[in-house]
């Protein structure tokens, strides 16, 4: 169970102009701006749930999951997760959950995939048999066979997410975080990968919260949806829910502009956003922008 | 425990994975040693000066110092953990259900071993089979043998545990640069990895070896050949400790602090 109360997170950046004088002058005088990374984020999730967290970029996603990790310490809010307060129990935290940040590694870069497999079974104390049985099923369901003796320097970056993702389901965690998991993944392997997580929360119904731009990936594994903005919570449904609300206001857009264009007006700029609303088999993506355009998180 | 000693065994792996570096490392040692060797010959047959260090006693620290240069060489750090610190590599760190310091300890402890393992043999054996003046002798005694691994190990808490200070201070500044220019001139300097601490003149010397620096190398190479004994290695052996325990508690507050305050943005 995963409850964020009111989460607030704000980020110091540094910001200057171009140029070599900007610089010299930065060198004395800091300007630095407030970002705020989250203003005021709140959900509940249950065990076993399958949620997506979408959102531009810069919204706040991988915030959120760097707190739910323990990683980062929020500024106002509470947040707790199976009772734990991640940044406060850390360790006792991290041993329930498995990360996945999509661009970074946590395989050691010079030794085979297999060391490191081997490394972070100490650090977590995994018993051997557990090992080897949660191994055997992550070679076989992502297949690793070939490549788990390769150092992780000469992987392509699809061998090295597939190896990624079972470095952090190792430990069999209750909890999953992925953070893009699926970027830079051929089609082969995204089916693959959203095959496994599927399989996963059914067989040992895991918690999984995705972020990812990749729409497909979302329906494919997402039973609900969690849309956040500015660092706020827009919506929170299913995926039809989503489609339905960027139907709403469109209808309600089509409807203000059907009433300017009788009053003579150009409605030109109308045109842009013709009928996606009617097709059933609207493109995700183009749905997705739309409902950022429409809500003006961009 | 087994956690950590799993983390010796990674890097010792990664250090036997370049055979290359490896060999080149080993040549550079050898022929380095060598040279300072011929050095100190040329020093002592000037007469110009008298060697506050008898000159076999100069050629063991030469040489046990080059045989163990991973072990004590401040400038050495691990760049991934730079690397991490720099580019937010470390939120996968940060997951995992240990200490960040004892991990990271470890890590360098294991980094420092592993290599030195790997090339303190052949250097040695360079060492011993070379002719008369140039060839290392045995140590000065069974004590002095015994204080001489004590002192080592000791050095080597020291040494690491000042590293763990400098990446904790990386938290705070985000380019390890200065502090790595820094370090790399200064506390080589101080340590005696240069010249041995005996050269430096009074009073300076004095100052010198109550700093860290001169508990780390200084202490155990002297030790060996006999140079440094009775009351004043004792005295050192207690300033090692003291300055292990001053130096970890220092890098634990500050690991700590960081952990509160970290950023990691993008990504």
């Amino acid at each position: 169970m995963i409850v964020m109360d009111n989460v607030c997170k704000t980020y110091k950046v540094a910001k200057r102009n171009a140029g070599l004088k900007e610089a010299c002058r930065h060198l004395f005088h800091r300007e630095t701006e407030e970002i705020r990374a989250l203003t005021d984020v709140s959900f509940q999730i249950a065990d076993g749930e399958m949620v997506g967290y979408i959102g531009p970029n810069g919204a706040g996603k991988s915030s959120t999951i760097k707190i739910l990790s323990g990683i980062l310490t929020p500024d106002c809010g509470t947040c707790s997760v199976d009772g734990r307060i991640p940044w406060k129990n850390r360790i006792e935290h991290v041993k329930q959950i498995g990360v996945v940040f999509g661009q970074r590694s946590q395989l050691w870069w010079d030794i085979p995939v297999n060391d490191s497999f081997e490394l972070i079974k100490e650090i977590y104390s995994i018993p051997a048999e557990q090992y080897k049985h949660t191994l055997d099923e992550l070679t076989e369901l992502l297949s690793l066979q070939e490549i788990l003796k390769t150092p992780t320097r000469q992987l392509s970056l699809g061998q090295r997410m597939r190896c990624e993702i079972s470095a952090s389901l190792l430990h069999q965690p209750k909890l999953l975080f992925l953070d893009e998991p699926t970027i830079g993944l051929d089609a082969v392997s995204k089916l693959a990968v959203r095959d496994f997580i599927k399989k996963l929360n059914k067989e040992h119904s895991t918690t999984v919260l995705l972020t990812t731009h990749d729409m497909q990936d979302i329906e494919a594994i997402a039973e609900r949806v969690i849309l956040i903005g500015k660092g706020k919570v827009l919506m929170d449904g299913t995926l039809q829910d989503m489609k339905d609300l960027v139907r709403l206001t469109d209808d309600a857009q089509s409807k203000k502009n059907d009433a300017a264009q009788s009053r003579g007006n150009d409605a030109a700029q109308s045109c842009m956003d013709t009928d996606i609303t009617g097709k059933e088999n609207d493109n995700l993506d183009q749905i997705v922008a739309k409902l950022y355009q429409q809500l003006d998180i961009l | 425990m087994k956690k950590y000693i799993s983390f010796f065994r990674v890097r010792f792996a990664t250090g036997l994975q370049y055979r290359m570096a490896a060999v080149t490392a080993l040549t550079t040692q050898f022929f380095w040693g060598l040279m300072e060797c011929l050095i100190y010959k040329a020093l002592m047959e000037s007469n110009a000066v008298s060697l506050p260090m008898g000159y076999p006693a100069i050629v063991s620290y030469i040489w046990l110092k080059e045989a163990f240069y991973a072990l004590f060489n401040t400038w050495a750090t691990d760049n991934d953990l730079f690397g991490m610190i720099v580019d937010g590599g470390i939120s996968y760190e940060f997951c995992r259900p240990v200490s960040v310091y004892g991990m990271w300890f470890a890590r360098s402890l294991g980094s420092r071993v592993a290599e030195a393992a790997l090339r303190c043999g052949p250097v040695l054996l360079c060492a011993i089979i070379l002719p008369a003046p140039y060839r290392i002798g045995p140590p000065a005694g069974l004590t002095a043998f015994l204080f001489f691994l004590l002192t080592m190990f000791l050095s080597l808490m020291v040494t690491v545990s000042f590293c763990m200070v400098v990446y904790m201070l990386c938290f705070f500044t985000i380019s390890p640069t200065g502090w790595r220019i820094l370090f790399t001139g200064a506390v080589e300097f101080l340590s005696g990895s240069v010249i041995p601490l005996p050269f430096i003149p009074q009073p300076y010397n004095s100052i010198i070896s109550f700093l860290p620096f001169a508990s780390m190398l200084n202490v155990p190479l002297r030790t060996y050949s006999g140079d440094l004994a009775g009351n004043a290695l004792i005295q050192a052996v207690f300033l090692q400790i003291f300055w292990f325990i001053v130096l970890y508690l220092f890098g634990y507050r500050l690991c700590h602090k960081a952990e509160n305050r970290i950023v990691i943005q993008g990504g």
